[in-house]
């Protein structure tokens, strides 16, 4: 008897323990769910309206304002009548050489910086903190005028080269690579290359065989971090390219949509998605250590 | 000495020795910097001819400087942490510190339209464009004459065949072949043909712009021609006197003379459309604040852009804050997919998004969804509108850089010590109470730099303004072109003219300095919290 008694209150107890449960989950977290689905609204609903002006047929003006009403690849088509993939091949080009440009000086230098004591070491390293606040494109009016003096003696550094480009964007390189290497450089014990040391390598052995395998992990987001920067910049590229053929995407699809925006509205959102496509899945891939980079290469 | 047979001996190597300059034969790392190294010399000794021909000293010097600099470092046996910097260092040297500095020169110059280079070249511009066809001369029948890249004229006067270029004055050539009156083969040249000239504008262009000296002399004007086929001798209206500064109309009769402020000024004021460069000191700056022109949008776009920077802080770090507080909930279950969309507006590339917003802040039913989908079908013009510009551009970039915030912040909500939220549990604090007293404060501490810099980011953000609203709508009480939403760098882009019209090198490098000591109050408060410097 006594045992049914304490039965059924266990039971009474547990079931309202569950509903106390299930009432704090409902007043706690399942706003949260449908807060959720308000941002991913919010964050998503540009995305999908690009990729679906992408798919208009582009025949018809009107209507690219329903979301998906037709699809059709006639937009992607249509770039290939525009300097499109040119413009995409020199972006892709000036990424890919600044990259790995910015990733060997910036390795290079954070290695003489951590591992070496000379003369003039503290006061550089202040010297990089602080030219590591002016951008670079502050001064894009001196570097233009530098380029036109330049490009009378060498062409190939001079306006409207895709080389000069990349030589100027290398020149914000150590400024802005430098500290978020040197703090990952002296992570790696000296004690590694101090061996190899005794062991007779020299410091170039050390360097290419010993210390820049074991800091892999910060050249990859050092050069990528770079490439999607270079990726999106604007007003140096517009700047020093003039001639059409050299243009990079954002140079050229800005043009697109500042005139004649109903003309090229399809063009530019098919061509958006298909650039923003690598950059938006090599992101979401490696978000991790680039969130970990940016945040610590700002605050170093 | 104990030598132990198994063990091979120690290879001789003198560690005296150092391998920068000599192969020992380990390894092709020697084989590959002499390669390297001879590129750099063989380049920089190019560079260096070509700057000799070009009478180009200053970047023959700097050319100089750094194949000596490269050669040294590389090839001491001492040096060795330049080694590892010099390549950054040069570039950073030549296309960053230098620049700001000659920002800085410029800034004390009028350089820009009308002040372009040395008073020599203005003087010898003057005198092409104010060349007249001299009345009554004769035409003389003209071949277009090449030789490498240098174009020519030949000309047929009185029955001589006479040759020369922009730099070499008119030649007699007696081999040449004439026919119909018309030299149709000049030895050592080679004629370039109407077919060719028909067809190529960049050709035309150069034909147009040519002029050939009749003789040494230059009063004796020079040989131009229109068409390509007849030549006629042009003289020049201004007479220019070097030893008193002077340029003289010969049609007239009035003189002008060398000012200060690099133009040649008449008595009565009037002056020449050319100047040259010339050192204004600080009159740039005094310009920028009290010109009409400049000075009332100034003052507007410079509290603007402090403006748009801090809101763009405030609102996306609160946005992402929020954000971070709601979804650090081990309850909420789907947390990393829920994550990976949060931040996809930070995954797309901006000056897409900027471009992409553009079309949908359009008043333009066909593409302008917005409008559409949250105003009823109104015809909202967001991006024309003074205030709607602006609302939209802060808009936007909350739309750009919440997830960025999101992330900083959930990283730091996350590394926040247990113990201590733990140990204000125990003392009684309320949720509210540690939320106030201790996650607050705690999470400032750690995202401080980064709202700093933030904020110099958003205050130099020119993709989105420019991409956006292109500075616009235009103020409508100044001649400049500049508008409501332009911030100071894209003020200064539009100022220095170097996308098209006139330019003011001058001024818009003054402005950029502004900038510059901006951005630097900035980063020396940011220094001050983050105490970084002590670090190093």
């Amino acid at each position: 008897m006594s045992a049914v008694i304490t039965e059924t209150v266990m039971e009474r107890n547990e079931a309202m323990r569950t509903r106390s449960r299930r009432r704090r989950w409902i007043t706690e977290v399942s706003w949260k769910y449908l807060l959720a689905i308000v941002i991913v609204g919010y964050a998503v609903f540009p995305l999908v309206y690009v990729l679906s002006a992408s798919l208009a047929s582009s025949g018809t003006l009107t209507g690219s304002t329903e979301l998906f009403r037709s699809i059709s690849s006639a937009n992607y088509k249509a770039l290939n009548t525009t300097m499109f993939w040119t413009w995409a091949g020199n972006s892709l080009v000036i990424g890919t050489v600044t990259a790995i440009g910015s990733v060997l000086m910036g390795a290079a230098a954070a290695y003489a910086f951590s591992r070496y004591r000379f003369y003039g070491r503290r006061g550089s390293l202040t010297g990089l903190l602080v030219i590591q606040m002016f951008p670079q494109m502050l001064a894009f009016i001196s570097i233009f005028l530098l380029l036109i003096a330049l490009g009378n003696v060498i062409p190939a550094l001079g306006l409207d080269s895709k080389l000069g480009l990349v030589a100027v964007y290398l020149g914000g390189a150590l400024g802005t690579n430098t500290f978020l290497m040197y703090g990952f450089f002296n992570s790696v014990p000296r004690e590694l290359d101090e061996a190899a040391k005794i062991d007779g390598a020299t410091h170039a052995q050390i360097y290419w065989g010993i210390i820049l395998r074991l800091v892999t992990p910060i050249l990859a987001v050092v050069g990528l971090l770079s490439f999607i920067s270079t990726f999106g910049e604007f007003i140096l590229a517009r700047v020093i390219l003039t001639s059409e053929d050299n243009w990079t995407l954002a140079v050229g699809m800005y043009g697109w949509v500042s005139d004649q925006l109903s003309a090229n509205w399809g063009l530019f959102a098919a061509g958006a998605v298909i650039a923003a496509l690598p950059v938006l899945i090599l992101f979401l891939f490696t978000q991790k250590y680039i969130v970990g980079g940016l945040t610590s290469g700002s605050v170093k | 000495m104990i030598t132990d047979p198994k063990t091979a001996p120690p290879r001789e190597v003198d560690t005296r020795v150092s391998h920068a300059r000599r192969w020992d034969g380990r390894g092709w790392g020697f084989v590959v910097k002499l390669a390297l190294m001879a590129l750099v010399n063989a380049f920089g000794v190019m560079a260096i001819w070509s700057a000799y021909l070009q009478r180009s000293w200053a970047v023959l010097g700097l050319m100089l400087v750094l194949v000596v600099a490269a050669d040294w470092v590389y090839f001491t046996k001492r040096a060795v942490p330049l080694k590892y910097i010099l390549p950054g260092l040069s570039f950073l040297v030549l296309f960053q510190l230098f620049t700001i500095g000659y920002t800085g020169y410029v800034a004390m110059t009028n350089y820009g339209t009308g002040h372009n280079g040395t008073q020599q070249q203005a003087v010898d511009a003057l005198l092409i464009q104010s060349e007249q066809k001299v009345e009554g001369s004769p035409s003389y029948p003209l071949t277009i004459v090449e030789q490498g890249d240098e174009l020519g004229f030949a000309i047929v006067d009185e029955g001589v065949v006479k040759v020369g270029t922009a730099e070499d004055p008119l030649q007699p050539a007696p081999d040449a072949t004439v026919e119909d009156g018309r030299a149709t083969a000049v030895p050592g040249w080679e004629v370039v043909d109407r077919g060719t000239l028909m067809s190529d504008a960049a050709l035309q262009n150069e034909v147009l712009a040519l002029r050939v000296p009749i003789s040494e002399d230059a009063d004796d004007g020079s040989v131009r021609t229109r068409e390509g086929t007849t030549g006629q001798v042009y003289h020049s209206t201004l007479e220019w006197d070097p030893a008193a500064q002077t340029m003289t109309d010969t049609t007239t009769g009035v003189v002008y003379s060398a000012t200060d402020e690099g133009l040649f000024v008449a008595e009565d004021g009037t002056a020449l459309a050319v100047g040259w460069r010339v050192f204004v000191g600080f009159e740039n700056f005094t310009k920028a604040f009290t010109d009409d022109t400049y000075s009332g949008p100034l003052l507007k776009i410079t509290a603007w852009t402090f403006v748009f920077a801090f809101f763009s802080v405030v609102t996306s770090f609160l946005m992402g804050l929020v954000m971070a507080l709601i979804y650090n909930d081990p309850r909420v279950r789907a947390r990393r997919v829920l994550r990976m969309l949060f931040i996809l507006p930070y995954a797309f590339p901006a000056f897409l998004s900027a471009l992409l917003w553009k079309g949908m802040l359009s008043a333009n039913p066909d593409y302008g969804i917005v409008n559409k989908l949250f105003f009823f079908d109104a015809r909202i013009d967001w991006l024309n509108d003074p205030f709607l510009a602006k609302v939209s551009l802060i808009a936007v970039n909350l739309w750009l850089s919440y997830p960025y915030w999101f992330l900083v912040c959930t990283g730091a909500l996350q590394s926040l010590p247990d113990d201590v939220l733990e140990a204000a549990r125990i003392d009684g604090a309320g949720r509210w109470r540690t939320w106030r007293a201790i996650t607050m404060p705690l999470l400032l501490v750690s995202t401080a730099p980064l709202l700093i810099a933030s904020f110099a980011f958003n205050f130099n953000n020119f993709t989105l303004v420019y991409m956006l609203t292109g500075g616009g709508p235009r103020f409508t009480d100044t001649s400049a072109t500049l508008g409501a939403t332009d911030i100071l760098i894209s003020m200064v882009y539009q100022i220095s003219g170097v996308s098209g019209g006139r330019a003011d090198f001058g001024l818009a490098s003054a402005l950029s300095i502004v900038i510059f000591v901006i951005i630097g109050g900035i980063s020396a408060l940011m220094f001050r919290r983050t105490r970084k410097l002590e670090e190093v």
